[in-house]
């Protein structure tokens, strides 16, 4: 591997997770795009139960595919993806949503920013950091900007956009995460960032572009976006009673 | 001895009756029997002698006997609440970690067949090997 090369950072012994859940219309682009910005890494499409051809066609597209058996959510699948990449050794793992927002090309850039230090270390592709024009509903927004600041006090790290599913993991961060995962909607990645934090972790982020969505419906309505911030608020709410509450050790997955 | 009292007899003995056949059937676990029929035994026992939980209510201040009552079984039920969300809660902790691990295992073995049909197709005749992805070592 030489150094500063870096589509060479990118090895057989990297593993690129995409969740998907009914993505048969974007996840072959999506696969394609990855396996061209990083031509000898592993690829990993967990089918969350999707009803649609979504395991046919990822497997069409040469990426390897793990069904589960009932819907489990992005967190439950994401799950699966880690102790994918538990048993089979790699160095590090790269969450690439199935909808193909994420611009896979950015891929390099976050596996070089992880460091292979023995503690965990999570890279956020954040797309609210200056690159690409991404836009949210003023109230979603709000959410997101009330967590970035909880998580960046948490962090010791300015943190602009925590719940972006474009992240890039070590092997520690694997190792953690296959265990302790949270499933619950939301939690998956902004209490796994506590949860990496609290285990001695660092996270860091990476300014990536986003693009509109490929295919599936973005959660966009004022409703939902409601929903998401009294959602927000809670688990705010709880997990500031969990920091001031004793860890429980060997907490259960 | 009033309509009431009849009524609460034969709730006492039916509960009773239903946990013991439960058990019997095997369809209820040992530790929620034991306390739905201690909960039974509790009401047979007011039931059959009302003035024991009047005297009861009296003793601890109530006026209305009832009132200790509704209060008691409101408490009660909250408590029987909490823990069969908390139960629920640890049983789709599980549940999801089989369907994860089943997941997981189907892969492999979709992975084991793939290698062992691989292997027979190479005898024949050399067959193409898989592309962008690898089996978890």
């Amino acid at each position: 591997m030489a150094p500063g090369d870096q589509d060479m950072l990118i090895n057989e012994d990297v593993l690129v997770v995409i969740p998907a859940y009914n993505e048969a219309l974007s996840v072959a682009a999506v696969i394609h795009e990855v396996h061209l910005a990083a031509p000898r890494a592993a690829i990993l499409v967990v089918d969350d139960a999707s009803t649609d051809t979504t395991a046919a066609v990822a497997r069409a597209a040469g990426a390897e595919v793990v069904t589960n058996v009932f819907n489990l959510g992005v967190g439950g699948a994401m799950r699966v993806g880690f102790r994918y990449a538990l048993a089979g050794r790699f160095r590090a793992l790269v969450q690439v949503d199935g909808d193909g927002q994420h611009d896979a090309n950015d891929l390099p850039r976050l596996v070089a920013a992880l460091d292979d230090k023995p503690e965990p270390a999570v890279v956020i592709g954040a797309r609210f950091a200056g690159e690409g024009d991404y836009s949210v509903p003023r109230m979603r927004r709000w959410a997101m900007r009330l967590l970035a600041r909880y998580l960046s006090g948490v962090a010791h790290m300015k943190l602009t956009d925590v719940t972006s599913g474009f992240r890039a993991h070590n092997r520690a961060a694997i190792e953690l995460f296959a265990r302790t995962y949270p499933a619950d909607y939301l939690a998956d990645t902004v209490e796994s960032l506590v949860i990496a934090v609290e285990s001695g972790g660092v996270i860091s982020q990476v300014p990536v572009a986003m693009r509109t969505r490929l295919s599936g419906t973005p959660s966009q309505n004022a409703r939902r976006a409601a929903m998401y911030l009294a959602r927000v608020a809670l688990m705010l709410l709880i997990a500031v009673f969990r920091h001031r509450a004793p860890r429980p050790a060997g907490e259960s997955a | 001895m009033s309509g009431v009292h009849v009524i609460a007899i034969v709730a006492a003995v039916a509960t009773i009756a239903v946990i013991v056949e439960l058990s019997r059937r095997r369809q209820l676990r040992e530790k929620y029997a034991l306390i739905w029929l201690l909960i039974g035994l509790v009401m047979a026992v007011f039931a059959v002698s009302p003035g024991l939980f009047n005297h009861l209510a009296h003793s601890m201040g109530v006026k209305n006997p009832p009132d200790l009552l509704t209060v008691v079984a409101s408490l009660f039920l909250l408590v029987v609440c909490v823990q069969f969300s908390w139960e629920f809660g640890r049983m789709e902790d599980k549940a999801r970690l089989l369907a994860e691990e089943v997941a997981l295992l189907r892969n492999q073995v979709d992975a084991l067949r793939r290698d062992a049909e691989g292997e027979l197709g190479q005898a024949r005749e050399g067959s193409p090997p898989s592309v962008g992805s690898r089996p978890p070592s």
